[in-house]
């Protein structure tokens, strides 16, 4: 019995110490995405994590040359998450913001990226604070879009979600009158959608400031040297052509 | 390791939340109850047509997680196209009415078995002699049934108000700014999760502690009149935490 107990104990230490040796070894990556935000990662029908955040990440460590773990994870914690050593580089196409920056480093662009309203399609096509005065609008919580009506729709109810797909159901149900997500995301994932048949994007594209400087790939502060190794992996992937055939796989546009 | 200044600036905006949690525990709560007593009653029916359903309705929802009885209510019943359409929308339409309809139903079935449980406890003869004494059926229940079960129910209702305090954080699920919710929005805003939650725990904490003592006196004060039925009280209250 005793030595039962001791084989167990040393199971668990293995594994733990397991656990903290991947951390810290450059070559063995692993990279959280988001895995519920079609088309750049989701769940296929077959349950894999799939994407086009999933396939830059894929040829990211090929390009490094390293072993990887993609790991769906929620997106309020996502940050949370890095720092807290549970993975090393966040793949979810995440915009770069100044709040962001005082928590982690952000590679070279890897994507550029636009805002807009989603509504219903016989909807006004302004879309300013004003004219959203009293509307109800939803929005993924701790996202972009999120900080950016905070700020500048003080006259608009803010309804916040975990995920943008929540977001979306609840405008088809009528209990928002408006969406602000990627556009792209937008346009491919949600309007694509026979249940969104009576939705469109509404008002103009929204770019800068609080919506951020482009989509990046997190790391934690301390990460320099692996830093290094995906920027050059992502001038790798741009060079040689990968960039473009993975993004011509689920676009018919470019995206940078 | 520990940044106080996060947590003494989120302090605040948290308490934000507390109002709205304590208006969804109590709502709640009402609810449960006003179904909880007649599903009590049909539980300890003779008939199986009304005793049946009862435990059928009780076996179900105690049986499924209430995250997914809210998920349910809110996003499955706004998938319905004549639900949307129909006059009880309004009602509907708010995450703030589905959470009291979805852990209302829910609180009601755990309620319902605590009454019923403290019914079954009151000795028969007291039934008997009420009648004999030319009370109604209904004057009996009211005059010296529900006084007396509602002692006996009391320890383990108590454990009912304090679960139902913590479930409704639920509500953050669905949009709403409750004390879990307010505390999910300090995170987004601030990146430290360790910090806000804690401090949300321990207000919660406070809460459900403070509600537990005064509930205890509440109990003592009761039982002082009848030691025998607090004595049984007791009992059912560790019936009722072996079987949590």
């Amino acid at each position: 019995m005793i030595n039962k107990h001791k084989f167990t104990t040393i199971l668990v230490c293995a594994a733990f110490s397991s656990v903290f040796a991947g951390a810290s070894q450059a070559k063995d990556l692993r990279i959280a995405t988001e895995g519920t935000y079609a088309p750049w990662s989701f769940v296929d029908a077959g349950g894999k994590l799939t994407g086009w955040d999933v396939d830059i990440a894929n040829a990211l460590c090929e390009a490094m040359k390293a072993k990887c773990t993609i790991m769906a994870q929620e997106w309020d914690g996502i940050i949370p998450g890095l720092n807290a050593r549970k993975y090393d580089l966040i793949v979810a196409s995440m915009g770069v913001t100044e709040k962001r920056k005082q928590q982690v480093a952000f590679s070279k662009k890897y994507k550029n990226t636009a805002s807009q309203f989603v509504g219903k399609k016989d909807a006004p096509a302004d879309t300013s604070p004003d004219a959203l005065k009293g509307k109800r609008i939803g929005v993924q919580r701790g996202s972009i879009q999120d900080a950016y009506l905070t700020a500048t729709y003080p006259k608009s109810e803010i309804v916040r979600y975990d995920k943008t797909t929540d977001v979306e159901l609840d405008l088809i149900a009528g209990r928002v009158d408006l969406l602000l997500a990627n556009k792209v995301t937008s346009m491919l994932g949600f309007l694509k959608r026979p249940e969104a048949a009576s939705f469109a994007l509404v008002g103009p594209e929204y770019t800068g400031g609080l919506l951020g400087e482009g989509n990046a790939i997190a790391l934690r502060k301390d990460d320099a040297k692996l830093l290094e190794e995906v920027n050059a992996a992502i001038d790798t992937l741009i060079a040689n052509g990968t960039y473009d055939s993975i993004t011509r796989k689920y676009f018919d546009f470019k995206l940078m | 390791m520990l940044d106080l200044q996060i947590m003494a600036e989120a302090f605040p905006n948290l308490l934000q939340g507390v109002g709205l949690t304590g208006r969804l525990a109590i709502l709640i709560l009402i609810f449960g109850m006003v179904i909880a007593i007649p599903l009590a009653y049909a539980r300890n029916a003779h008939s199986a047509w009304l005793h049946g359903p009862a435990s059928a309705y009780i076996f179900v929802i105690r049986g499924v997680p209430s995250l997914l009885q809210v998920f349910l209510v809110y996003y499955g019943l706004g998938q319905f196209e004549f639900i949307r359409s129909s006059a009880l929308w309004p009602i509907f339409r708010d995450p703030f009415w589905c959470v009291i309809i979805a852990l209302g139903l829910n609180s009601a079935a755990y309620t319902a078995e605590i009454i019923a449980g403290a019914l079954r406890l009151v000795p028969k003869g007291l039934n008997e002699a009420a009648r004999a004494l030319g009370l109604s059926w209904f004057q009996t229940q009211r005059k010296i049934i529900i006084p007396l079960a509602a002692r006996l129910a009391l320890p383990a209702y108590e454990n009912e108000i304090i679960l139902t305090v913590k479930a409704t954080s639920l509500a953050s699920t669905i949009t709403l700014l409750d004390l879990t919710g307010a505390a999910r929005l300090e995170v987004s805003n601030t990146f430290a999760p360790y910090e806000v939650f804690l401090t949300a725990g321990a207000i919660y904490f406070c809460i459900t502690t403070t509600l537990s003592w005064l509930l205890r006196k509440l109990e003592q004060r009761l039982s002082i009149e009848n030691r025998g039925v607090a004595q049984k009280a007791r009992e059912l209250r560790l019936g009722a935490a072996a079987h949590a």
